[in-house]
């Protein structure tokens, strides 16, 4: 479904994804950790070409993204949603306003159509009375909902996530990821979910990896890699503060 | 490592950070130059330009009006003793006339604009960048050149030279109240001495040169918010620091604009 082969990018001198590869399969739920600064973000955006990596092959429903034109390039963004960390809905906009948008430039449903789409998204995002406030008048859970629900609204076939659920408290934290997980059974989605958040991670994923030092260390499903004995495993996962750090 | 073309490359992040002079200036080239790539190429989102022009229109409206007034008034009232020290009062609507329609009001006109329009759009285009607004809208398919900095630019082209016109008959009318303070003088008798002297070869640069300001201001703006960094920092300076380049810019094309226009029609 996605292939990232050897995947590379720096900024200047300081290399931040060093020959990532990782595979990630149909109607999978990928959780990619790592922690702050490691580069989470920026594999996304290469994987959508937001950035252009250094060097590197992605593969998505077979075809080669960094290969494409922008107008096959724009084909292959329809049908990939893509939930940012601060939510980024249009603040110029409304609800409506930003959740009609993709489907204004990118579909050629009627009025009519348009609005039971928002109307269906909404209620599947459980903020339907939300639908004509601005962005500045919803809280940061709210946002994240409508940023959701935006980014479903054209049904994509592969979702990306960049931590859903930071900044948000722990209820809301836990309402989102079972909401990305039921939204994920309904779609048959697949999805590549970035976070740091172990709970998130344990209710959404089906497997995950390990970004650290530019590279993928460790794979595996989630009790795997939190149960591990491995001290930066250990160190990231545990509610106690181990000192000696296992790798540099 | 592929090669890109420039269309291709405007849908990419711009990743540059330095606020460098020289490094802006090819910032700005290369934005102009996709500009003109994008402006012809459907579709055309007149809808945004129009509603942009609108709110442009609006927002400076005030502004220049009480500008345009002040320095038609003032200008008349320190050129006016002038004239009387060389016995030449009867040229005051005339030369004070021309000042105005060749100098003042574009220039003015377009200063108070990039003060007001520039800061704006480095603001708004700067925090929709930061806030990953604009990387929303390329990964759902749209252009965000096109559609936020294109439609900017055209409005910001064309709206100037019509807030222009306006400040010009405005500031007459503030020279005219001006004149009324010193002298009893009919308002069908300024006109008339203003239309006397004023040609069309003084009307037609000082407007014409107002489409080149509008659209720096529209270039500048969008070129510093479109490729803010750091967060809300970056957005404060994406704003200032549009306000002074747009400013410096229009200025020093001032310059130019009035050499070759005095080169092409030479005033006797
Ligand atoms: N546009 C950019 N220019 C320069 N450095 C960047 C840019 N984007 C990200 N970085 C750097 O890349 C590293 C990884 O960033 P990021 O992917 O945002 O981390 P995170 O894992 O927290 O999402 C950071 O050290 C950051 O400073
Ligand atoms: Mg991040």
């Amino acid at each position: 479904m996605v292939i990232i082969e050897k995947l590379s990018k720096s900024f200047g001198s300081h290399l931040v994804l060093d020959e990532v590869s990782l595979k990630v399969e149909e109607a999978e739920n990928l959780v990619v950790f790592g922690r702050s600064g490691t580069g989470k973000s920026v594999l996304l955006k290469c994987i959508v070409r937001l950035m252009e990596p250094d060097g590197g092959n992605v593969s998505i429903f077979g075809k080669d993204v960094m290969g494409l034109g922008i107008d096959e390039l724009n084909e292959l963004r329809q049908q990939m949603g893509f939930l940012f960390q601060g939510a980024a809905l249009y603040d110029s906009m409304s609800v409506r306003g930003n959740l009609d948008f993709p489907l204004i430039r990118n579909s050629h449903l009627t009025p009519k159509e348009r609005e039971m789409r928002i109307k269906d998204v909404l209620e599947k995002v459980s903020l339907e009375e939300a639908i004509d406030k601005m962005p500045a008048d919803l809280s940061g859970g709210m946002k994240k909902r409508i940023g959701l629900a935006r980014a479903i609204i054209t049904e994509p076939k592969l979702m990306l996530y960049d931590e859903p659920t930071t900044g948000l408290d722990p209820i809301t934290a836990k309402e989102i990821s079972k909401l990305i997980l039921d939204l994920q059974k309904e779609l048959k989605m697949t999805s590549v979910i970035v976070t740091h958040d172990i709970l998130c991670a344990k209710i959404i994923a089906d497997r995950a990896v390990m970004l650290e030092d530019g590279k993928i260390q460790y794979t595996g499903d989630i009790t795997e890699l939190t149960t591990s004995k491995d001290p930066f495993l250990k160190n990231f996962f545990s509610d106690e503060l181990i000192e000696e750090i296992g790798r540099k | 490592m592929k090669s890109q073309s420039l269309q291709e490359k405007i849908y990419r992040s711009f990743e540059k950070k330095s606020n460098n002079f020289f490094e802006t200036i090819g910032g700005l080239t290369e934005f102009t130059i996709l500009f003109f790539k994008n402006v012809f190429k459907p579709p055309y989102e007149v809808d945004q330009i129009r509603k942009h022009m609108d709110i442009l229109g609006i927002q400076t409206f005030p502004i220049v009006s009480l500008t345009g007034f002040i320095i038609g008034l003032v200008i008349t009232m320190q050129t006016q003793p002038v004239l009387v020290r060389f016995g030449a009062e009867a040229f005051l609507p005339g030369s004070v006339g021309i000042s105005i329609v060749r100098e003042l009001g574009p220039v003015i006109t377009a200063l108070i604009f990039a003060g007001r329009v520039s800061s704006g759009i480095g603001a708004e285009l700067g925090s929709m960048r930061v806030t990953e607004q604009i990387d929303a809208m390329e990964v759902g398919a749209v252009n965000p050149f096109k559609y936020l900095v294109v439609t900017r630019i055209f409005a910001c082209t064309f709206i100037l030279p019509i807030l222009t016109v306006y400040v010009i008959f405005i500031a007459l009318f503030g020279a005219y109240v001006a004149v009324l303070l010193v002298q009893n003088m009919s308002f069908d008798y300024f006109t008339g001495a203003v239309i006397k002297s004023v040609e069309f070869g003084d009307a037609i640069p000082g407007i014409a040169k107002t489409f080149v300001f509008g659209f720096i201001v529209g270039v500048v703006g969008t070129y510093k918010g479109y490729t803010a960094t750091n967060g809300t920092e970056g957005v404060g300076r994406a704003s200032t620091t549009s306000v002074v380049v747009s400013s410096i810019l229009i200025l020093i094309f001032d310059m130019i604009l009035v050499k070759i226009t005095l080169w092409l029609w030479p005033t006797i």
